[in-house]
């Protein structure tokens, strides 16, 4: 008989839990119903009393300040003294930056084994996980004998679990935690050096810069300059978020004229991120990188590129337009203006 | 003030990021096709880490850089001809599976039993680098599980910098969500930093440095421990490629008017 533990905690404001971790709850909650299993939250937040209304199950809770901060040395310890109180064969939570820095030593502390970047939690009366292999190429669905098993849910693959205030919970717990000594302070947050903030994580449209924007156009000349202003301007009045290739973002520690907002924390591909957006526009991009890796979560595509021929978008983006991007983005801007 | 540190480098071999990968059965569960003739890499972020690494103990005289992987023997021998040129280090190789589907706690396991087989190595001293994700398995879990085993409680994953002060503390930028870092300050070594890209680009061949490297580098693969990598209870349903294949409309005589309403359009109505 399983039973599951949902880990979750609070975002930066401490004020209520991340839509990632409620993500995580409505999982966790489908996994128990269909398993007939026990399901437990835990949470880890400074303050946690506020944050489990509406959860309608059991919860338990470490709170303190040293839990307002992300840290290695607290997180895990937090998240191990949760997992010993609810001695769960079955933990899942959200595979945020704060649990993916230190779920591993939990389950490894509990005796368990661990997957990552879970994307369905399927099988018929076993439990099953589907995750992706070689950077978003290879598909496996997998299942384990080990017990605990620690699952990290990619965000944005199920539904956020719509808590209601007005229910109270059947149980909450607070759980004592023996801290390490701390040898990290976390200082703060710091954004990329650059005059906005271009990923947006919940926009609906990811819009893909590739390295034709920094080449030679028809005149003989680049149009670096025209090119970051397009592109800021379409990011301003669409409210998408910005990811680029390799290739134009490595043009920056190769001496090229590079866009000056761009850097590796745009990048999608293979050594870049592969973001969820249910839209994606690629522009002036060739290759596998942007088109099958960095688009593998991407609802429906689009791009724009010079090369009718370009093999990578065939098969891969839903309509592909043969055109200057410069001329289009333009005319696109001067249509979202007008609105 | 330099501090020597020590500093080990946890860095697999991949294919190619250019190669087609088709998934097939082996007598040991799943792999890649032809895994074996494809051409390998070091792991991309985990090259990213060597190249810190290389660039801290620099600054850092009386600091000691190695690397440590595991793979084939034939495999790393051939990755190593072109890593040796880059930076001066220490090979310790493990004779052992190639690939994404091996267990990650199998993995790590041979990999902290390897550190912990270094000698005189000073764990006060120690920086344990490597990628927060491989581009095989892609898991971020591996260079975690070594640096529990080896029982060092400071984490850092994502990072993209590390400034090392003169009492020995570092700052350290780890990404998070939403295109930020989270900026720490840890006392100092013995750390963990699974690293991102990082600001380093990749340094230019140079035959001296590979030429000193493949002294104890071939010496060493020829010594390599030989293992077998545990399934520990995991068990493959399925593998397989992504079988959608899109209906792509190709646009070509759409002038820059037409397409920029189609697409503004586009934009502007809620997805299916």
């Amino acid at each position: 008989m399983e039973s599951i533990l949902v880990l979750t905690h609070a975002d930066e404001t401490g004020a209520t839990l991340t839509r990632a971790s409620l993500e995580a709850v409505t999982a966790g909650k489908e996994l128990a119903a269909r398993l007939s299993a026990e399901l437990t939250i835990g949470i880890v937040a400074a303050k946690p009393q506020h944050l489990s209304k509406g959860l309608r199950c059991a919860v338990l809770a470490v709170e303190g300040e040293p839990f307002a901060q992300a840290r290695f040395a607290t997180d895990a310890a937090a998240c191990e003294a949760l997992w010993r109180a609810a001695q769960a064969t079955i933990v899942l939570a959200t595979h945020s930056s704060r649990f993916a820095r230190v779920m591993a030593a939990v389950a490894h502390r509990a005796g368990g084994a661990i997957d990552t970047h879970v994307t369905t939690i399927g099988g018929a009366e076993d439990v099953e996980a589907t995750r992706w292999y070689y950077r978003q190429r290879i598909e496996a669905a997998l299942a384990r004998a080990t017990r605990p098993w620690f699952l990290l849910l990619d965000a944005g693959t199920h539904a956020p679990f719509a808590c209601e205030a007005s229910h109270s919970n059947v149980e909450e717990m607070a759980i004592p935690v023996e801290l390490p000594p701390l040898r990290t302070e976390v200082t703060g947050l710091r954004a990329p050096q650059q005059s906005q903030q271009t990923i947006r994580p919940d926009a609906k449209l990811l819009f893909v810069a590739g390295a034709g924007w920094t080449k030679k156009q028809p005149d003989g000349q680049v149009h670096v300059e025209e090119a970051g202003r397009l592109i800021l301007d379409f990011l301003a009045k669409s409210g998408a978020s910005l990811g680029s290739s390799k290739s134009l973002v490595d043009q920056g520690g190769e001496g090229n004229s590079v866009l000056p907002f761009l850097t590796h924390l745009n990048q999608v591909g293979q050594t870049g991120s592969t973001p969820r957006h249910p839209k994606g526009l690629a522009t002036c991009c060739h290759g596998e990188e942007p088109h099958v890796v960095g688009w593998r979560f991407i609802g429906e595509r689009r791009a724009i590129s010079l090369d009718a021929n370009c093999g990578w978008t065939r098969g891969k983006a839903d309509v592909v337009y043969v055109a200057d991007a410069f001329k289009v983005m333009k005319r696109v801007n001067e249509l979202l203006g007008g609105e | 003030m330099p501090h020597s540190l020590q500093i080990i480098v946890c860095a697999g071999i991949v294919p190619d990021p250019l190669q087609t990968l088709e998934p097939t059965t082996t007598p040991n569960g799943p792999g890649i096709k032809n895994e074996m003739v494809l051409p390998a890499v070091l792991d991309p972020w985990a090259a990213s880490a060597l190249y810190e690494a290389a660039n801290l103990a620099a600054k850092n005289p009386g600091s000691k850089l190695w690397l440590v992987s595991l793979g084939p023997k034939a495999k790393l021998q051939q990755v190593m001809m072109t890593i040796a040129q880059k930076v001066a280090f220490e090979l310790v190789p493990i004779d052992g599976p190639i690939g994404g589907f091996p267990d990650a706690q199998s993995t790590a396991a041979a990999l902290a039993e390897a550190i912990q087989t270094i000698p005189a190595l000073d764990r006060d001293k120690l920086l344990l680098f490597g990628g927060w994700e491989s581009a095989s398995r892609g898991a971020g879990v591996t260079l975690q599980l070594v640096g529990e085993r080896l029982g060092i409680a400071d984490q850092f994953q994502g990072v993209d910098r590390i400034d090392l002060r003169d009492n020995g503390s570092f700052e350290v930028l780890e990404r998070v969500e939403g295109g930020k870092h989270q900026v720490s300050v840890c006392a100092g070594a013995p750390a963990v930093l699974g690293w991102a890209t990082g600001n380093l680009a990749e340094p230019r061949n140079n035959p001296q440095v590979g030429m000193t490297n493949m002294r104890t580098i071939m010496p060493a693969l020829q010594k390599a421990k030989t293992i077998a990598l545990a399934a520990d209870g995991l068990r493959y349903v399925s593998v397989s490629l992504p079988k959608q294949q899109r209906e792509t409309r190709v646009e070509k005589h759409m002038t820059p008017d037409e397409i920029a309403g189609e697409i503004v359009a586009w934009i502007g109505k809620d997805s299916q």
